[in-house]
């Protein structure tokens, strides 16, 4: 699967002019508002016609305006789940549900209302109306009536931007079933680095109506020049190891043991966790007598500066690469350089839940 | 009830009933296009639209009826086409009546749905062709119930001005009893005649109850609707 687009329209002052391509899985767009990313999702949903443009998903032409092809939204054959979930405020939960899948063809039928109101645990809410749930079950509701359309590709628009923290907590585990275990692709807006760090396979950077950037979210969120220094992170591929008795859990990682407050999921099970880089301390010798958990020998790779008094120096630790954002009178001091071996430490506690996701990155 | 009233004043409720029931179903539906149109549409010429189906709330009623008579009547270009083609007279008939009724209540009836349509969430609209409905579909299965109360209202309110309408209905029909005599008309009829005072005064107690009993309907169902189609 692959997701090709390339937009040019003008609204007003505003110019988009965007392209890029990602693989099967979940593309994340993210950018300062104003930067174009709903105006992109809504030209993929038909619901905008851009000037000029081309979008493909696979072989399936939703746009070629030098052919001559625009399809209707209504014949693209997406799920989009829009930020305010938009249902239907006269249908009952059940009803909306269906709604997408009455339209699509019957050879296309993909996933169950059963299995999809399992993944998303919503039996209990089927006889209700949408007036009556929560805004976390509206929008669990949203989910499933845009899988159930039996979409080639799921568009979400800040899907979680409208909920609180315990509510976001609830359903960003719901895409990462739905990435793991439905093969639709999704091209996500967020501008949640968390969220990037635990959804994207590939993480598209908008500014301005173009696309600034396009890779790994790990190699995304390291790019100072996409998310500032002050957001820098490294995003570390992880196996749960085991729970421990005292409320921490230790993982398994290429750049060693890391132990973090207990995390959600059985040992054995497959995460990633964003680590900022402003949370990493390093040290040229082993410290002794230090709070810290986990301290990771490495060897240093590469140390960026900028405008700025800080600067982002990256360790090589076995075959990961971690961050730390440190001032440069620091680098001055220790005579850091790269090629020299160092400590990177980082306290447990400094990572929080919404920084650990399922999954690998690749 | 026919007691109450004498045979005439019966005649006239009857058939301000059945011209008032035939004026609003057969103008509903056009009415709805046009408040969709003027809501949700630009094309040119939607001023002009807009003027022509509020002009006969400003106009006299005698001059609506007047204009009618000259379009609609046996010697009028639509009047002569339909009599020639289809064999369908509207001068002098209780149809013709129901023309003017439904004319007269078509402002009132647009205005209701096109408020109801202007406050339904294009949102919601778009969301469904995104799910892969095709416009007629959206309309049909999104628009048109949530804009139910609003179609009630301006159906009901369209009925009560065509069992009240008077200066067109005359004007084009003239007030022919048993045939374009509506309550209103027999009303005036029996106002004019000597002695006539006490049945007009019982017809106005019929136009008065009939007339309460269709706000307090419209009042009910549009809750009940409401509140079905507020998703709460």
């Amino acid at each position: 699967m692959t997701l090709t687009v390339s937009v040019q329209h003008q609204l007003g002052d505003f110019t988009l002019d965007a392209r890029f391509e990602a693989p099967a899985g979940v593309t994340v767009l993210i950018g300062p508002s104003g930067a174009g990313k709903t105006t992109l999702v809504n030209t993929v949903a038909g619901l905008l016609h851009p000037r000029q443009g081309r979008i493909v998903v696979d072989d399936w032409v939703l746009l070629d305006t030098q052919a001559g092809r625009v399809l209707p939204p209504h014949k693209r054959r997406l799920g989009y789940v829009f930020q305010g979930a938009r249902l239907f405020p006269h249908m009952s939960v059940r009803q909306n549900l269906l709604y997408g899948r009455w339209f699509a063809p019957r050879t296309a039928r993909g996933e169950s209302l059963d299995r999809v109101v399992d993944l998303l645990g919503i039996a209990h809410l089927l006889a209700r109306r949408p007036g009556a749930l929560s805004g976390g079950e509206r929008q669990r509701v949203a989910i499933g009536r845009a899988l159930l359309a039996s979409p080639r590709l799921i568009l979400a628009d800040e899907p979680l931007t409208a909920l609180d923290e315990a509510r976001k907590a609830e359903i960003l585990p719901y895409f990462e079933r739905l990435r793991d275990e439905v093969s639709v692709p999704i091209l996500y807006v967020s501008h949640s680095l968390s969220e990037v760090a635990r959804l994207a396979t590939t993480v598209v950077a908008m500014k301005d109506g173009q696309v600034a950037a396009v890779g790994s979210p790990d190699a995304i969120l390291g790019d100072v020049a996409v998310v500032g220094a002050r957001h820098a992170a490294s995003v570390l591929n992880a196996r749960v190891v085991a729970h421990h008795g005292d409320g921490l859990s230790e993982l398994a990682t290429g750049a060693g043991p890391l132990f973090l407050p207990h995390i959600h999921e059985v040992p054995g099970a497959t995460i990633r966790v964003r680590i900022a880089a402003r949370d990493v301390i390093l040290s040229r010798e082993r410290p002794h007598g230090l709070s810290a958990l986990n301290i990771l020998p490495g060897v240093i790779a590469d140390i960026r500066t900028g405008h700025g008094p800080g600067a982002l120096v990256t360790l090589t630790i076995g075959d990961e690469r971690l961050t730390a954002r440190i001032t440069q009178r620091s680098v001055r001091d220790m005579g850091l350089e790269p090629g020299q071996p160092c400590h990177a430490v980082l306290k447990s506690v400094a990572v929080a839940p919404e920084d650990v996701g399922t999954g690998r990155i690749d | 009830m026919a007691d109450f009233l004498g045979p005439d004043a019966w005649l006239a409720v009857l058939l301000s009933l059945r011209v008032s029931f035939w004026a609003v179903l057969v103008s509903l539906p056009l009415g709805i296009l046009v408040a969709h149109a003027l809501a949700r549409w630009s094309f040119p010429g939607k001023q002009v639209l807009n003027g022509l189906v509020h002009l006969p709330l400003v106009l006299p009623p005698v001059v609506t009826g007047y204009l009618l008579l000259v379009t609609f009547g046996r010697r009028g270009p639509v009047g002569q086409f339909l009599d020639t083609w289809f064999g369908i007279v509207l001068s002098f008939r209780w149809t013709g009546a129901a023309l003017a009724a439904a004319v007269m209540a078509f402002p009132l009836m647009v205005r209701a749905i096109r408020l109801s349509i202007e406050a339904v969430d294009p949102r919601l609209e778009a969301a469904a062709s995104t799910l892969g409905a095709g416009r007629a579909w959206v309309f049909v299965t999104v628009t048109l119930p949530l804009i139910l109360p609003g179609i009630i209202a301006g159906a009901i309110l369209a009925f009560a001005k065509a069992m009240g309408e008077f200066g067109a209905t005359i004007t084009f029909v003239s007030n022919i009893p048993g045939e374009t005599r509506t309550i209103p008309s027999a009303i005036h009829a029996l106002l004019q005649a000597p002695g006539g005072d006490s049945a007009a005064a019982r017809l106005v107690i019929v136009a008065l109850v009939i007339a309460m009993a269709a706000l307090v309907l419209a009042e009910l169902v549009s809750r009940r609707v409401a509140r079905r189609v507020s998703g709460a």
